[in-house]
């Protein structure tokens, strides 16, 4: 050991240290679960349109999927949230940078835009384990092709692709840490103020480390829950 | 003019591009060797290697990148007894966290080999070191070699994380640049863009990995 490091574990519950880190989870919260909506929505439809059979809005999904994918979320953020206002023009987006909380806003815009290009992903996959027989036993039984996607393949990809999405769903809580960059006071921004305040990040990110832990193993133990309601018998073999 | 602002910054911005590929080779280089050896701790009988190693796996994974750097970053100076220059914390960063995502591909890797393979290789007469230099190894390679250039992209992504403890990487360089120009879209833009032909040419590459692995079935 070099440095004379006196361990001071009470910044984790001294007030007001505890209140942030338990403001900061309710914000890592917030902005996981509202994002989380937000990428389910999206990336079930794009993923959906990239195995419909119209050449164009295949082509539109696939270069969501590209983009979101293939560019940093830090780098995203910051378009979001610098020059996504400016898009509108000068005028427009000053005003718009009035907005107050406009980084919690954006930061939630962007994790849910960025996530879901990855459960969009996870879908184009799910789709592909469908048997291509399936679709003819479908449409044979009379069903339009909006009735078999909406009543059959949708429901279907999204059974077998519930452990990719429960992973999904765990690294949107991780991902909203990276909305610390430009100003969100979620978890990760709080025990890096309680450094600044204190001297003694160490103790606040270790505790901060452990709060994450806490979250990843209750998102686990729940879809492990509804994984063991909904899986195909045969499809989806996880113990 | 549209990048009129990138231009006049050009050599500055490429020198933090320069930044970030140097955290990629390091968190790479290190990442991969860690990552092979937490592979094979995860496949070892003993329990003394297997379990300290799968809690390691386990709990990183559960941790956002960005607290894993400022952890790391908080807790070298208590170690070394001065503060560490933060390109030096940012790699031990990247390394012990991209070890636990790469020590999955060569898990599944090494247990992807399967007992059949191995004592077909050994009745025509092959040595033990003949096996695993001539079959198994080039085997386990061909297939993980996708997930491997995946994950190389994703590392390379995840290097501008170093911006938060100011590491003067391509996307610190970019907002400094955007503080004195304010030309936020093109600057933003052009780093998207960057970042975007790489990530895209190696994704490419990975699948045509893939499609070769596929196509010889093996994968």
């Amino acid at each position: 050991m070099g440095m004379n490091y006196t361990f001071d574990w009470g910044v984790l519950w001294r007030q007001p240290y505890g209140i942030w880190l338990l403001q900061g989870i309710w914000l890592t919260l917030k902005i996981g679960f509202i994002a989380w909506i937000i990428a389910l929505f999206l990336g079930i439809m794009i993923g959906t349109l990239r195995v419909t059979p119209w050449r164009w809005l295949r082509f539109v999904a696939t270069a969501y999927t590209e983009l979101f994918r293939n560019i940093p979320f830090l780098v995203q953020l910051f378009f979001w949230y610098y020059a996504g206002p400016m898009i509108f023009g000068e005028h427009i987006g000053r005003e718009i940078n009035q907005i107050l909380g406009l980084n919690y806003y954006v930061s939630i815009f962007a994790l849910g835009l960025y996530t879901a290009s990855r459960v969009a992903e996870h879908m184009r996959a799910g789709f592909a384990s469908i048997n291509k027989e399936q679709y003819q036993a479908v449409l044979s039984t009379g069903m339009t092709y909006y009735q078999m996607y909406r009543y059959v393949i949708i429901p279907y990809a999204l059974r077998i692709i519930i452990p990719p999405i429960t992973t999904e769903f765990l690294t949107i809580f991780k991902n909203s840490s990276i909305a610390m960059t430009i100003g969100v006071a979620e978890l990760t921004f709080m025990s890096y103020r309680i450094d600044a305040e204190t001297f003694h990040g160490l103790e606040a990110t270790t505790g901060a480390m452990l709060i994450y832990l806490l979250l990843g193993l209750t998102v686990v133990r729940l879809m492990g829950i509804i994984e063991a309601k909904f899986k195909i018998p045969g499809m989806i073999g996880r113990q | 003019m549209m990048f009129d602002a990138v231009a006049r910054n050009l050599p500055f911005l490429m020198g933090g591009f320069l930044v970030t590929l140097q955290l990629t080779f390091w968190a790479l280089a290190g990442g991969i060797a860690l990552g092979i050896m937490v592979g094979l701790g995860r496949i070892s009988r003993s329990k003394w290697i297997y379990q300290p190693v799968t809690v390691y796996v386990n709990f990183v994974r559960n941790m956002p990148l960005i607290l894993v750097i400022f952890w790391f970053y908080f807790v070298m100076p208590i170690f070394a007894g001065r503060p560490l220059n933060p390109f030096l914390s940012a790699v031990i960063s990247f390394i012990i966290f991209e070890a636990t995502y790469f020590g999955e591909i060569f898990r599944a890797g090494y247990q992807s080999i399967s007992r059949d393979l191995i004592h077909a290789a050994y009745s025509t007469g092959l040595t033990y070191s003949q096996t695993a230099r001539y079959i198994l190894i080039p085997l386990a390679f061909r297939r993980m070699l996708p997930s491997l250039i995946t994950q190389s992209i994703v590392t390379f992504q995840d290097t501008s994380l170093a911006f938060v403890i100011g590491v003067q990487e391509f996307v610190r360089r970019t907002s400094i640049v955007d503080n004195l120009e304010v030309r936020s879209i093109q600057l933003f833009g052009f780093v998207a863009i960057v970042f975007f032909v790489f990530c895209f040419i190696g994704s490419k590459i990975s699948l045509h990995f893939e499609g070769k692995a596929r196509k010889s079935g093996i994968l």
